[in-house]
């Protein structure tokens, strides 16, 4: 049976991981590479990284760290931040990452997902959405609403739409990371995440506002997440990667326990 | 020396980082001499078949690969290198393959509730035949996917392990005598992947099924 992924994630700003509130208040957490390395051990299935630091200042991904990662764990991870054409994701996936995400270049030039998944095929490309709440049903559908730029800049396009449009452009999976829920511990946005994943035919990554075990639990079972995130509930040491695999395995949710 | 043939579909990084991490010696190359002249050769491959053919063929990478797995060189194909082994793919609208093996690559099925298309992530690879390449991995233990197509040998006696998706038992290891081909990625497949590929790493071509 396919098994749920459990997904480490690694905010890096300036080569360090970073952890704030809804891309506020950041503290440093440690090194990337030996975070990486760590989770890893610990029996993450994937990983993925998030240059918050290139993002914001236009600058390219930080492909040195992605370099000393692709030597030193061999499970899939993925990359965004900073990725904004076919040539910037062929770096880092030549660098050594299985898959790249892309964000606000994605709704900024969508065919960026079209071309990179001709180039290098749909099961590299991942579309990350920062979605938020939105109460006009007559223009976000879905209620909700796709923020770019760290949640600072709203879009105008419904979530499930541009989803759905990413879908077709050809991106091979999709991250629903929420803006409302991020940083709180307060468990994922279930309604959101079910409503993406039943009407999509790709992978959907629930993300953000895992606090405690039993939300994974919740958001496999209740909205078909097929992967969900984690990053506080292990960052601050509060969890290992292995602890709460351990815990959805006896709930039975399918896990992969040797690792 | 193990070479991986660089055929130019998809990354060839991590194939040759994980390899490195087992301290084999490796060198990605498109020659078809170099090829022939390896201990070993392992054949990746990631992307659509029609194409990836067409560019074994122009390179006239084909006829090495075939006498290479002739001659009896350890010989593991990995994704799509696992694929094209075979004689016919059903993707692209139907692709003849290097017909090494005997069978088909069909399509998973589509619309199948809780089987999204492609298989991405960690599923159970069960053992059905010893085979060197499978010393010191419990049968059963996860290894990472990802697929739209799987190899459908025509000789159960070709089939090594078998892994379960979308309504479909199928042949996640196949291979006969020297050949050996995973549909799944050993490179990304963790501490069982850098096992998988240090046997091979040692593997001399014999104990496979149907010798």
């Amino acid at each position: 049976m396919l098994t749920k992924r459990i997904i480490p994630c690694l905010d890096i700003r300036d080569r360090k991981v970073t952890k704030g509130v809804r891309f506020q208040n950041n503290v440093t957490v440690g090194d990337p590479v030996e975070l990486a390395v760590r989770y890893c051990e610990e029996g993450c299935d994937e990983l993925v990284f998030y240059d918050i630091g290139a993002s914001a200042e236009g600058r390219p991904t930080d492909l040195g760290m992605v370099r000393e990662t692709a030597q030193a764990v061999f499970i899939p991870f993925a990359v965004g931040g900073g990725i904004a054409s076919v040539d910037d994701m062929r770096q880092v996936l030549l660098a050594g990452a299985e898959k790249v995400s892309v964000n606000t270049q994605a709704v900024l030039h969508p065919e960026l997902i079209a071309e990179g998944a001709r180039e290098f095929g749909s099961q590299c490309i991942v579309l990350g959405m920062d979605p938020v709440r939105a109460d006009d049903r007559q223009q976000f559908p879905s209620g909700y609403e796709v923020t770019v730029r760290g949640f600072r800049q709203r879009t105008g396009l419904d979530a499930l739409a541009w989803a759905r449009r990413a879908e077709e452009l050809g991106c091979g999976e999709i991250v629903v990371n929420s803006v409302d829920a991020d940083g709180t511990g307060a468990g994922y946005e279930i309604e959101l995440t079910r409503l993406i994943a039943r009407h999509t035919g790709i992978p959907v990554v629930a993300s953000g506002g895992a606090g405690k075990p039993a939300d994974l639990a919740e958001v496999f079972r209740r909205a078909d997440a097929d992967a969900a995130i984690v990053a506080g509930m292990l960052h601050s040491g509060a969890y290992t990667v292995g602890a709460i695999k351990r815990e959805l395995a006896e709930a039975g949710i399918p896990m992969r326990m040797v690792w | 020396m193990i070479a991986i043939v660089d055929y130019g579909a998809g990354n060839l990084t991590s194939v040759r980082l994980a390899l490195e991490r087992i301290a084999a010696r490796v060198a990605v190359t498109s020659e078809p001499a170099a090829i022939l002249a390896a201990e070993r050769v392992i054949f990746p491959g990631v992307g659509a078949i029609g194409a990836a053919m067409a560019r074994l063929k122009a390179a006239g990478l084909d006829g090495a690969l075939r006498e290479t797995v002739a001659r009896g060189t350890p010989f593991l194909g990995i994704c799509l290198g696992a694929q094209i082994v075979f004689e016919h793919s059903e993707e692209d609208g139907g692709v003849a393959g290097l017909g090494l093996l005997p069978g088909t690559v069909p399509a998973f099925p589509r619309g199948l509730p809780g089987a999204k298309i492609p298989q991405i992530g960690w599923n159970q690879v069960t053992f059905r035949l010893p085979h060197p390449l499978f010393e010191g991995i419990a049968s059963g233990a996860e290894f990472y996917f990802v697929h739209g197509y799987y190899p459908a040998p025509a000789d159960p006696a070709h089939v090594l392990a078998e892994t379960d998706y979308a309504g479909r038992t199928f042949a996640s290891v196949a291979g006969q005598d020297n050949l050996a081909v995973t549909q799944f990625h050993p490179e990304r497949s963790g501490r069982v992947g850098l096992k998988l590929l240090e046997n091979f790493a040692r593997w001399d071509g014999k104990g496979g099924a149907a010798c």
